[in-house]
């Protein structure tokens, strides 16, 4: 049994002194594993996996990713953030800066890559996605689904071990949701270790190891995707998904 | 049936919108006209009867009165029209290191408002409500009122070092000219070109091996050594002509008046406090998914601010900063309720003696209609090279 | 993996380190030792003045009008005597000592209507009738000439009565030309948006006191010749055209801002130019800029205090006026303006933070 890539060990987090977001966490996810997680709004899944980066801080309970743990050190925070790539619902791309530009500034300017270097890599990038004749324009000529395939690269310029995915088609139009999932898809059978908060159950079902559903900051239940679909064990997961996947 | 061409439209009709808009304008402009023409008649016929006569000539004439202070020497058998000139550089002159000292005070306190410290934070706010909140007219009164009431008398000025600080204002020394002040000016200038190679030698290592050389220190530590090396070599010129306690009076040096100290501090105060504001507004406008982006690729803060927030923080500070500069200039026309002489001032001074009352304020609005607009074309000309490139 | 092991776990408050008082001073002020490092400099520099400033203007401070007092302890604590013993003056400016309690009323009903102004339970169509009726009260009280009072004539007004006139009348009355001057800088007829834009533009570039100059000086040029203007009319009139210009840059951002569908389909529904405006761009624009707007008003406010410097005796000119003539209490010069800044203060601090609880509100209807 190898060791967890990540590893979360009862770990709790609360916003203020009231909201109790996240609930004795206990999650070990493997090298290479595909993790959907889903769940209704306000069930916390967004914080568990902003977690992992350190954009949100937990109170109690351990978290290892890659074998740091993660506390308050900024060295940790640091060496952790080279080795996982993030891509937001919002895309966050730079605007002021073009797409090369967005892909080539942490290889720069925190992996300390020559100019010449970075560009290769990040064109590589952008031809992984399917979006190389692009590299000259500004984030705010494209449309969304080619922002949301940037951001992607973007984030594959890091080369990480673990990509996480925050609802990253949520905020597009129907019509473009589908040429991100496909890059997400060729990502997925690269064997890079995945976090993807979506509602997208199709991509869950062709391409994750593990399904995870969480409500009110608690992970309810995980199963393989068959068996999540087909079997629901809990009350609360059969109503979820009778409700998404009903229409 | 086809129709082989579009069917006639009645041209004068009052249905057309085009021939009512027309209409509209034509009624408009007569008005306007009237209007002009009723005030202009009327304007000509009490200039008439009081006797008052028009025309720029009487800026030729001598003007008959001294000037506190200026940059040029003046006295009172110069002409109007240099008055005036000396009024706009009394004008610009607190406007410049106004505006300079505003913008530094207010930076500093709208990036304040962000502080991690509590007690940072708190005093920011309570100073932004404590100076927006009162007329800046209030507020020169006041400094005036302290800076000459408040302060020492001259036989009793506070004293440090060759500086002097009393009712009569603020001495300092000043440098003798001499030969070797070239020689360092000269230095400051190669060490400002020197400078500028290293900046272009040092973002070409940065792009070939990646590795971040200093961008600030470096060249700032060349530019000083520049200048002050050729400070040695001209001669280490040191005299000073310092200022000495007389018997009414502080003698030699250089010296700025109560009434300057007082516009300055007022403005400067008054304004930092608005642009503190434009400044805030201008970093809470990045959204906060910039920075989480920027932290989530590695970037530690100070390259995040660098290279993230503050170009898109500036699209969104300048203008209403520009615009505060604006309001800084003009507010230096309350110069002359504490006598200093700035151009409004001076036109005062004219009208009253002169009494030309429409020339003397169409003077002085054409100066200040200039100086908006320059500043605004300016800025229009930054925006569009700055703007973020949209579909 | 199963699911059956689940078992639901209840809310728990956070851990006592992470909540209460200590934790909130140790994340605020102490959270590393930079940030302590300037708390305990500002602290220190706070407890080294604050005490004495205390001692200076409270504690120590004479507070009744006897100059011997206040000569007394001069150079260590504040003379507020000098407020009471002049306050009518500076208050009420010029106005006869006897016939004080005229603008008192006065002032007072003007504010009550402001206040009700700004409360939304009282924006009916009764409140333009009143507002008409409230105005014609106050300039009957003030002016007099009626009624059994005597006349007061408009350059012995002075003092909060005329601040609060001037604020309040130029504000009202610039509101409309704003508006038109808006409407006209984006109108489509060209002579019309030449002529707004030129005057906006006009107005925004100089200063206001060379407005107000030239409100004093030319306007009675202007005039016919024998007839003569009021002084308050026409540094009425010059704030007010100042007033406009400003608030007509404001209602032009809030135009802007309507989305253009919202007047094509007014327009698909038969509505006119006009009615279009009224009853769908205007509501939605300036809903939108109520912030901006308050800001101007409170701008307004405190550019009322640069007419003393054409002599007429508002607050800051009355304040002047009361001491620099009275050789006993000038002095104490400096306690009189404070007295003025903090009058001058709450004002525009009220102001500022209702524009923020109408900010809040009208985020409010746009939350779901």
């Amino acid at each position: 049994m190898t060791e967890p890539i990540i590893k979360f060990e009862k770990l709790n987090k609360w916003y203020g002194n009231n909201f109790h977001v996240l609930r004795d966490i206990d999650l070990d996810v493997a090298p290479g594993e595909r993790i959907v997680i889903c769940g209704p709004s306000g069930s916390g899944k967004s914080t568990l996996i902003r977690c992992i980066n350190r954009l949100e801080e937990h109170q109690q309970g351990k978290l290892f990713v890659d074998g740091v743990e993660m506390t308050d050190d900024i060295r940790a925070i640091d060496e952790v953030r080279k080795k996982v790539g993030m891509v937001f619902q919002q895309f966050n791309l730079f605007p002021h800066l073009t797409v090369l530009e967005n892909l080539t500034l942490s290889p720069m300017w925190v992996g300390k890559m020559p100019k010449k270097q970075a560009e290769e890599k990040a064109m590589q990038q952008l031809q992984r996605v399917r979006i190389a004749e692009q590299a000259d324009k500004y984030p705010l000529q494209l449309s969304g689904g080619q922002q949301q395939r940037v951001a992607i690269a973007r984030a594959l310029c890091l080369t990480p071990k673990i990509m996480l995915f925050d609802e990253p088609t949520s905020a597009l139009d129907p019509e473009m949701i589908k040429e991100v999932l496909d890059v997400m898809v060729e990502l997925a059978n690269q064997g890079i270790t995945m976090l993807c908060v979506t509602h997208e159950m199709g991509f869950a079902k062709a391409v994750a190891d593990r399904v995870i559903f969480m409500d009110e900051g608690q992970i309810v239940e995980q199963n393989n995707p068959h068996d999540f679909f087909n079997h629901p064990q809990n009350e609360r997961s059969k109503d979820f998904l009778s409700k998404i996947l009903g229409h | 049936m086809s129709l082989k061409s579009a069917p006639k439209k009645k041209r004068w009709s009052w249905r057309s919108q085009a021939f009512r808009g027309l209409i509209y304008q034509i009624v408009a402009i007569g008005v306007i006209v009237l209007g002009v023409w009723f005030l202009a008649s009327n304007t000509l016929t009490n200039m008439r009867v009081r006797g008052i006569q028009s025309g720029f000539d009487f800026l030729n004439q001598p003007a008959g009165f001294s000037i506190g202070e200026s940059l040029f020497p003046f006295d009172s058998a110069e002409s109007y029209w240099r008055a005036f000139w000396v009024g706009l550089a009394n004008t610009l002159r607190v406007a410049v290191v106004g505006i300079i000292l505003a913008t530094l005070l207010g930076t500093v306190i709208g990036i304040g408002r962000f502080s991690r410290n509590a007690l940072v934070r708190g005093l920011c706010s309570t100073y932004v409500e404590c100076f927006r909140n009162i007329p800046v007219l209030l507020q020169l009164l006041m400094w005036y009122l302290l800076l000459t009431e408040m302060l020492p008398s001259i036989q009793n000025a506070w004293q440090a070092g060759p500086f002097f600080l009393s009712k009569g204002g603020f001495n300092y020394p000043i440098p003798i000219w001499q030969a070797g002040h070239a020689w360092a000016l000269a230095g400051l200038v190669i060490g400002i070109a020197l400078a500028w190679l290293y900046h272009g030698w040092a973002r070409r290592q940065f792009e070939a091996t990646g590795i971040i050389k200093s961008m600030f220190w470096v060249p700032l530590g060349v530019v000083l050594a520049s200048a002050l090396l050729a400070w040695l070599l001209g001669g280490a010129p040191s005299a000073l002509d310092s200022p000495v306690k007389g018997e009414f009076s502080v003698e030699n040096g250089g010296a700025l008046t109560p009434e300057f100290l007082a516009m300055l501090l007022g403005l400067t105060i008054y304004t930092a406090s608005f642009i503190s504001e434009v400044v805030r507004s201008g970093i809470a406008s990045v959204s906060r998914g910039q920075t989480e982006a920027a932290a989530a690729l590695g970037l530690d803060p100070g390259l995040e601010i660098r290279l993230i927030v503050l170009p898109q923080a500036l699209r969104v500070i300048i203008p209403p900063l520009t615009n505060q500069y604006l309001n800084l200039t003009k507010n230096s026309s309350l110069a002359v309720a504490i006598g200093y002489p700035d151009l409004i001032s001076i036109a005062n001074t004219a009208m009253n003696q002169t009494g030309r009352a429409v020339e003397c304020i169409a003077i002085v609005m054409a100066v200040y209609l200039t100086i908006s607009l320059l500043t605004s074309l300016l800025m229009n000309s930054y925006n569009k090279r700055v703007a973020i490139q949209e579909r | 993996m199963s699911a059956l092991s689940y078992q639901p776990i209840l809310p728990r408050p956070a851990p006592r380190h992470a909540s209460g008082a200590l934790a909130w001073l140790r994340s605020n002020l102490f959270s590393d030792v930079k940030t302590g490092l300037s708390t305990i400099i500002l602290g220190g520099l706070l407890l080294w003045f604050i005490p004495p400033f205390l001692n200076w203007s409270l504690f120590n401070a004479v507070w009744t009008p006897d100059v011997q007092a206040c000569r007394a302890v001069q150079e260590s604590a504040a003379c507020w005597g000098v407020i009471a013993e002049k306050y009518r003056l500076i208050i009420f400016g010029r106005y006869p000592f006897d016939q004080q309690w005229r603008p008192l009323i006065a002032t007072v009903l003007m504010m009550l209507m402001l206040v009700a102004s700004c409360i939304r339970v009282f924006w009916k169509p009764w409140l333009a009738g009143s507002w008409i009726a409230v105005l014609t009260v106050f300039f009957i009280l003030m002016y007099g000439n009626s009624l059994g009072l005597a006349k007061v004539p408009t350059d012995s007004w002075g003092g909060l009565p005329l601040t609060i006139l001037l604020a309040t009348l130029s504000i009202v009355m610039a509101f409309p030309i704003a508006l038109l001057v808006a409407l006209g800088r984006r109108a489509d007829l060209p002579a019309i948006r030449v002529f707004c834009s030129l005057y906006v533009e006009l107005i925004r570039g100089v200063p206001l006191i060379s407005v107000l100059f030239m409100a004093s000086f030319m306007f009675p040029l202007f005039m016919p010749p024998g007839l003569t203007i009021d002084v308050l009319i026409r540094v009425l009139v010059g704030i007010t055209l100042f007033n406009a210009a400003y608030l007509a840059e404001v209602v032009r951002g809030g135009l802007q801002a309507v989305p253009k569908g919202q007047i094509e389909a007014a327009a698909t529904l038969g509505l006119s130019y006009w009615q279009i405006q009224r009853k769908i761009v205007l509501p939605q624009a300036l809903a939108m800029v109520v912030p901006s707007i308050v800001n101007s008003i409170i701008a307004t406010f405190k550019d009322t205090s640069l007419v003393s410097i054409v002599s007429l005796y508002e607050l800051t000119g009355a304040l002047d006026m009361a001491i620099n003539a009275d050789a006993n209490w000038k002095p104490f010069k400096l306690q009189g303006y404070m007295f003025i800044a903090i009058i001058y203060f709450i004002f525009c601090f009220s102001m500022s933070r209702y524009s923020q609880w109408v900010e809040r509100q009208v985020n409010k209807s746009k939350l779901r």
